[in-house]
């Protein structure tokens, strides 16, 4: 590889492979650098997988603008990606007749930032659009444009989709340095050092660390923990959209909603924590879960929990989003404090940061560039005529290896194979949701890792979990010596 | 495609209920639908001895047992499709996808469920603590170790007491691992008795009664986990807390029965067993469908399954020649204190073939105490027991002719001293 690039992005989440596929739309060498060994590893892998309609920020922030315009941006890019996504609206229910005020302001707010079609619905009628919603109901506010999405797909596909345009990737690799050049940046990892016009910092709960080590204007990143419980698809359609108590300073509050794949979601707590990559669960925390959701919905049954999980929030001092090409550092440009509505924002980032970068480096557009990018085939997906074509022509696509969500091997072989492919079984998980249902990889663990073995020409032994030390197995037994 | 039984699952429950069809009618045309790559369910993996005993008065190992059934197969004419998934069922259809026919579906005259069990994952056990590799489920292990051959890890700890987490305690430390621990929530153990002794006391392993697992640490692979006791509401006990390095959690804490199928169809499931609600014949609440195995209840004894599956596989053959039942007086099974659950439900005396097996789980563990039995209220069988134990499953058999006159309810529970 040559060690000079026109853009070094640092990080492969959902901002910085936003970045990366709107680069790829111009003249221009691109490297992204990620510390873990796949995209969608830090907070972009643990969240509450929402596009939010945009009457929570304050309104003229770059947080209400790139939530706006992303939500705006979303239905045509998960259309050129192929990404699951379902605008089922959003409700912010208040409980309390002495808060209503609180579900007026907030309207207010979103009718200031431009959120369309939002109304205040009084409790009939949120119990007719939400049967289980919670017995103490006064009124809630209702935006239609909000959404579930597909986090995994979404990180994963923009990543595809730059990489597919020229952008380089190289995981496993942290970067220590970030020294100034004559006409640029140089960029110590330890693995190599790049030389580069620009940087992109968007290093999610690290990001501060980056942007200190350039620049006399210090941020400050807290990593702020969220614990969640999954609940199993076979309650689809117990809540029917998405169900937020009313915000305070921590943030949207505990929600219940199904996921685009028909899971319900409850969650997210909010805990300041020092550890900025490992978020673990904890006791207190499912229960204020389960304790928050309660408040909302009633007779949710908790005990379809299929698992917990817990995610960071990189959330700076100044609680604003902070995009910009750092005071006094020209060509290093800034991600800085990405937090919700992040996820929603990103295609806005991206395009936003591009015309940034663009307009700084001079690049001009490539005469030809393909947005589109499939997902892994999915047999059952497809019509059953097609269905039946593609398992005669690929017999691996009728034999089922995730029997919780009917995953084939065919997927988990075009995981693998495909641009930026899977690596590890938590790489095939968030590609082909395989070993994500009710068993939890239980039944398909030992044969995904047999696929992955022999895809990747790896010995059984060295498959890991995510990376890295995180080996399954550790040999073979006694006997097979 | 058809089918005169179409059988789902071709573990132990599969094989005895397709066998048992065949004996009862020769002509039956039946296929057995398989998801893996060979028959025999878990019980490939169960090399371990022990199965048999109560069927061939020997003591077989897993794949031995199963071989006994699965010899049978060819010369009875039975059929089996494997890497089959089944993806749908109704009363008269069961719809499946494999790599030679597509999607396909057979119609068939009655349908034996014997989908098995799956174990309960970390993520539903509400564990606290980071997601590491190197938790793995007790079965998932096995298989590892006994099927793929290789070593899931040195050093040990296991959460849940029940059978696999035990044979797997023995197994991991033949393979010259270390099992620093077993703990159990619960302050009784959720396994067999013999394997308690067999694959524990025998190797000095030690078993934590009314113990939890608190955390798991270690970003990328276990490194130890936090254990502390609990009280009476499984609650841990401040103080207790105790760190153990280890770089493996096994967990053996329930296993729950596959009845995904089963709820789509429609079948009446039983909350207590997590199974279909069943009769006499093992048939569910859709007539010609059946279940038997630990699709329906989750057994210690493979030779229990085999035994109730037999029952299951004639009752199939004879509903695809007779359509079922001709009326009869209809008993209902109801479960009193103490007792969680029984097999079957409901019975319909001109149904039976034979005598009448009623299996039951108790919720606790009880010392020099009776089983009873009443018939409308009237004793009809007051036996002593020195120990009942929620991992061991209980019977009661009633013979035919005591059931004339039918009693309108039978119930069952346990009478403490």
């Amino acid at each position: 590889m040559d060690n000079s690039f026109d853009v070094i992005i640092i990080g492969a989440g959902v901002t910085g492979c936003a970045i990366a596929r709107e680069l790829s739309r111009y003249d221009c060498s691109v490297l992204v650098i990620e510390k873990d060994e796949d995209v969608c590893c830090g907070t972009s892998k643990a969240n509450s997988g929402l596009v939010h309609a945009g009457y929570d920020a304050k309104p003229g922030s770059l947080k209400a603008k790139m939530n706006i315009r992303g939500n705006e941006l979303m239905t045509a890019l998960c259309e050129e990606l192929y990404i699951p996504f379902k605008r089922i609206g959003s409700l912010v229910v208040c409980t309390d007749e002495a808060n209503r005020a609180g579900i007026e302001d907030l309207y207010a707010r979103g009718i200031t930032n431009e959120v369309p079609d939002m109304r205040i619905l009084e409790a009939d009628e949120v119990r007719e659009i939400e049967p289980n919603i919670s017995d103490d109901v006064v009124c809630a506010l209702y935006a239609p444009t909000a959404g579930v999405i597909c986090p995994f797909r979404l990180n994963i596909a923009l990543g595809e989709c730059a990489e597919q345009n020229g952008v380089e990737f190289m995981f496993d690799t942290k970067v220590t340095d970030i020294r100034r050049t004559a006409n640029g940046w140089s960029v110590v990892t330890d693995k190599d050092t790049f030389i580069t016009r620009a940087v992109v910092n968007a290093a999610g709960c690290h990001a501060d660390e980056l942007h200190n080590l350039v620049s006399d204007k210090k941020y400050h990143i807290t990593a702020r923990r969220g614990d969640y419980m999954l609940l199993d698809r076979s309650l689809d359609g117990f809540v029917k959209h998405i169900i937020f108590p009313q915000p305070t300073k921590m943030g949207k509050g505990i929600l219940v909603t199904p996921t685009v794949h028909g899971n319900t979601l409850i969650g997210p707590t909010a805990v300041d924590t020092d550890d900025k990559d490992e978020a673990p669960v904890t006791a207190d925390g499912l229960v204020k879960v389960q304790e928050g959701a309660a408040k909302n919905v009633k007779g949710l049954p908790i005990k379809q929990v299929i698992t917990g999980f817990s995610g960071l929030r990189a959330h700076e001092d100044g609680g604003e989003f902070i995009l910009e090409e750092a005071e006094g550092c020209p060509g290093f440009f800034d991600c800085v404090g990405i937090e919700s509505p992040g996820l929603t924002g990103c295609p806005a980032v991206g395009e936003y940061m591009a015309e940034m970068i663009s307009g700084k480096l001079s690049l001009k557009l490539k005469d030809t560039w393909n947005g589109i990018c499939k997902d892994v085939v999915r047999p059952f997906e497809l019509s059953s005529e097609d269905r039946e074509k593609l398992i005669k022509e690929n017999p691996e696509f009728g034999r089922i290896i995730c029997r919780c969500e009917t995953i084939t091997e065919g997927e988990i072989i075009d995981s693998i194979r495909r641009p930026l492919g899977a690596r590890s079984l938590d790489g095939v998980k968030r590609r082909t949701r395989a070993g994500m249902g009710r068993c939890q990889g239980g039944f398909c663990s030992p044969r995904v890792m047999e696929i992955l073995s022999r895809e990747l020409g790896l010995p059984l032994d060295e498959i890991t979990k995510s990376g890295g030390d995180s080996k399954i197995v550790i040999g073979r037994t006694k006997d097979e010596g | 495609m058809k089918a005169d039984i179409v059988i789902v699952g071709g573990g132990p429950a599969g094989l005895a209920s397709a066998i048992a069809a065949a004996k009862e009618d020769s002509t039956l045309d039946i296929l057995i639908l398989e998801r893996d790559h060979e028959l025999g369910g878990i019980l490939n993996q169960c090399i371990h001895n022990g199965f048999g005993l109560h069927t061939f008065n020997e003591e077989l190992t897993g794949p031995e047992y199963a071989a006994r059934f699965e010899e049978q197969l060819d010369g009875l004419g039975i059929r089996y499709m494997l890497d089959t998934m089944v993806l749908d069922v109704d009363s008269s259809a069961v719809t499946a996808v494999n790599s030679n026919e597509g999607v396909f579906t057979v119609e068939c005259g009655a349908i034996v469920l014997c989908m098995g069990c799956r174990e309960r994952p970390r993520g539903a056990l509400n564990i606290p603590g980071l997601r590491p590799a190197g938790v793995f489920t007790a079965g998932t292990a096995q298989r590892l170790v006994n099927i793929e051959g290789y070593m899931p890890g040195r050093e040990v700890v296991i959460l849940g007491s029940g059978d696999i987490g035990l044979i797997m305690a023995r197994r991991m430390t033949l393979e010259g691992a270390k099992v620093k621990a077993v703990c159990e929530l619960m302050p009784y153990s959720g396994g067999l008795k013999r394997n308690i002794v067999q694959c524990l006391d025998d190797f000095d392993i030690p078993l934590l009664l009314s113990h939890t697992v608190i955390d798991i640490k270690g970003k990328e692979r276990v490194t130890s986990v936090v254990i502390a006791e609990v009280d009476d509401h499984s609650k841990p006990i401040p103080g207790t807390e105790q760190e153990i390095a280890c770089d493996t959690l096994l967990l053996s804490c329930g296993l729950i029965p596959e009845n995904e199928l089963s709820r789509e169809a429609g079948v009446a499931i039983n909350p207590a067993t997590n199974g279909p609600v069943v009769n006499e014949s093992f048939e569910t609440s859709i007539p010609g469908v059946f279940a038997c195995g630990n699709v329906l209840h989750v057994h210690d004894l493979v030779d229990y399954v085999s035994e109730e599956s037999g029952r299951a596989g004639r009752s199939a053959a004879r509903y695809v020649k007779n359509k079922g039942n001709g009326g009869g007086p209809v008993i209902q099974v109801k479960n009193g204190s103490g007792v969680r659950y029984t097999v079957p439900s409901t019975v319909r005396v001109n149904e039976l073939d034979g005598d009448l097996v009623i299996r039951f789980r108790s919720g606790n563990v009880y010392k020099d105490s009776y089983i009873d039995v009443t018939f409308d209220g009237g004793s009809k069988l007051h036996r002593r027991k020195p120990i009942i134990t929620p991992g061991e499953m209980e019977q009661v058999i009633l013979k035919k002719e005591d059931l004339d006159p039918a009693p309108s309810e039978i119930l069952i529970k346990i009478t403490e001293n």
